[in-house]
């Protein structure tokens, strides 16, 4: 339970999963905040008007998928790093999931990582697709992995140079 | 004796916001702290702030700190003293004594007040409190963030609010274990975006559970391992729950009192009021307190955040600045937006215990 031990049930990520048809379109962002708090650059860092406007700061953040670009420029700005970029356009059987990482050391792109769920548990092993780390994400690194693809909801961590648990 | 018209005592978020609103309305300002860097709590926050972006969310604690600072120091109208702990106000004559670098006594008169003192942490009694190894999560934070020493390998957080939750995460950040973050309430007191990102780390935090003793190591004496158990609905503990965790740093963060002896000196009238964390001044919606000519902005007036200190710290330093007379031709305007973003901030329901508090106050 979410409130009891920080993470998600199914039925609080049903909220927040983005609709099938858009995912089958290619990348797109999913947002885990469930919490009325007063909070928003997540609306002030989409510039394509995916996140709405807050009407009050305590607002949870409203996503029109169809304006998503799934270009990532939201997930380092989170300062609760709760937005992730999907794809399960990746390949045949493989999804990408773009995730806020402020660990060292920080992998190489190519690396090959275990792969953790909403609990910190071990699901899988992939490899790191595509590291961020610019100006723009300011020490809050945004890793694209490969998870297989029925994973795509499930990874929501890394781990490098993963002891094998 | 020094004279000044404003004094700001705490150049935290709220004293630092209070002296360059102040000292753009026109006011000569003193800013007083005790530290050698202004800051305040903020010299700590390697993390984002959440908050509007207006008042710098998403850019670290430590660098919104560092901005404020220069802001200040650069402002000709500012003078800073730092290295300088107020130790006493005299009501009779109005004078603040400050000790200067622990040697030298200085009195400065000032025609205005705001304190900004923040808050001090709150400690929890268990059997072998004491320990080596046992600290708060401040102590944690200033070790890490300000000294790069790390505590120890293994933790035992107390206390899943936000602190708690963030401090936890900075240590894990730092390469060490935290085996758990536990805390008697139901329910997670912190963010649940912060509890869901050391989930995600795999650090288990188990609410209803509080510490039962700490047990030292028979050679070293310090920490070596202590006990948690499981309370029910009225925080009784339930015996026969217990769990043993192996730590050698036991990190507690209940919570937050205001640091509110100069309030006291200065005869200001005190309430208890829980949901600010402890004992607060009444006040108007200025920030003035009863006695006229003292303001109170931040931790100090009540525990909430680094926001909602900044806008309280304007207010303070715009209202005080006004009853001197100075007013650049922007007060009202400023005025009206600071007391409609701590509107906005507090409007939700994380904002109800402070809403609440607030409403047994002011005047
Ligand atoms: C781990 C942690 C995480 C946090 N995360 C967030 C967050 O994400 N967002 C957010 O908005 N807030 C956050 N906060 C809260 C925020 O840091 C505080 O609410 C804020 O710093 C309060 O500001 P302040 O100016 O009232 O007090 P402080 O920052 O505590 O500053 C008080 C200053 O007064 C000085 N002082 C005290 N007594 C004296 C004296 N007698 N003489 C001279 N100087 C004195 C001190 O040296 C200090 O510099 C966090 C706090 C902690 C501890
Ligand atoms: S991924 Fe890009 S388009 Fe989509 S919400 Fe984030 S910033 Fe906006
Ligand atoms: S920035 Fe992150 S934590 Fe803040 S409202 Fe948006 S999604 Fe939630």
């Amino acid at each position: 339970m979410l409130l009891q031990n920080g993470i998600p049930t199914t039925e609080d990520l049903e909220t927040r999963i983005p609709p099938k048809e858009r995912l089958a379109k290619g990348p797109v962002v999913m947002i885990e905040c469930f919490q009325e708090i007063p909070c928003n650059p997540c609306n002030t860092a989409c510039k394509q008007g995916a996140i709405q406007e807050f009407k009050d700061i305590n607002d949870k953040p409203e996503i029109d998928y169809d304006n998503c670009t799934g270009c990532g420029l939201c997930v380092s700005k989170c300062p609760g790093l709760a937005i992730f970029i999907i794809d399960e356009t990746y390949s045949d059987k493989e999804a990408t999931v773009s995730l806020p990482y402020e660990f060292l050391p920080l992998p190489k792109e190519g690396q090959e990582v275990d792969l953790l769920d909403r609990g910190g548990n071990k699901v899988s092993q992939g490899k790191v697709v595509k590291i961020r780390n610019g100006k723009y994400e300011d020490r809050t690194p945004v890793i694209t992995v490969a998870v297989p693809k029925e994973l795509s909801m499930v990874v929501r961590n890394i781990r490098v140079g993963g002891d094998g648990k | 004796m020094r004279k000044t018209e404003i004094a700001v005592i705490g150049g935290g978020p709220a004293g630092l916001m209070a002296a360059l609103a102040a000292a753009e309305m026109g006011a000569e300002v003193t800013l007083v702290d005790k530290n050698n860097n202004l800051g305040g709590q903020l010299v700590k926050q390697t993390h984002m702030f959440f908050g509007s972006e207006k008042e710098h969310a998403s850019t670290r604690g430590i660098d919104i700190g560092k901005l404020l600072a220069k802001e200040a120091q650069n402002h000709s109208k500012i003078k800073i003293m730092n290295n300088s702990e107020v130790i006493g106000y005299y009501p009779d004559d109005g004078v603040i004594g400050i000790e200067v670098e622990e040697e030298k006594f200085v009195k400065l008169k000032a025609d205005k007040i705001i304190i900004a003192t923040g808050a001090s942490e709150k400690f929890l009694p268990f059997v072998n409190n004491d320990l080596p190894g046992i600290y708060g999560a401040g102590a944690v934070q200033t070790l890490m963030n300000e000294h790069g020493v790390v505590p120890g390998n293994d933790v035992l957080m107390v206390g899943a609010g936000n602190i708690g939750l963030i401090v936890s995460y900075q240590l894990m950040q730092a390469g060490v274990n935290v085996k758990a973050i536990i805390d008697a309430a139901p329910k997670i007191g912190g963010y649940l975006v912060h509890a869901s990102k050391v989930a995600r780390l795999g650090v288990p935090i188990l609410t209803s559970y509080s510490v039962k003793a700490a047990y030292p190591n028979q050679i070293t004496k310090a920490l070596e391992r202590a006990s948690i158990w499981k309370v029910d609905q009225n925080w009784q503990p339930i015996p026969g729950t217990e769990k043993v965790l192996k730590v050698d740093v036991l990190c507690i963060s209940v919570g937050l009192s205001p640091l509110a002896e100069l309030l006291w000196q200065a005869g200001c009238n005190m309430k208890y009021v829980p949901q600010l964390g402890g004992h607060v001044p009444t006040r108007t919606n200025d920030l003035e307190t009863s006695v006229t000519g003292i303001y109170v902005a931040g931790d100090v007036a009540g525990v909430e955040e680094a926001s909602s200190a900044m806008i309280e710290g304007r207010l303070a330093g715009l209202n005080a600045a006004k009853s001197l007379g100075y007013d650049n031709g922007t007060y009202e305007e400023k005025h009206q937006e600071a007391l409609n973003q701590l509107h906005d901030l507090r409007s939700g329901p994380v904002g109800e215990k402070i809403r609440e508090g607030i409403s047994q106050l002011v005047s």
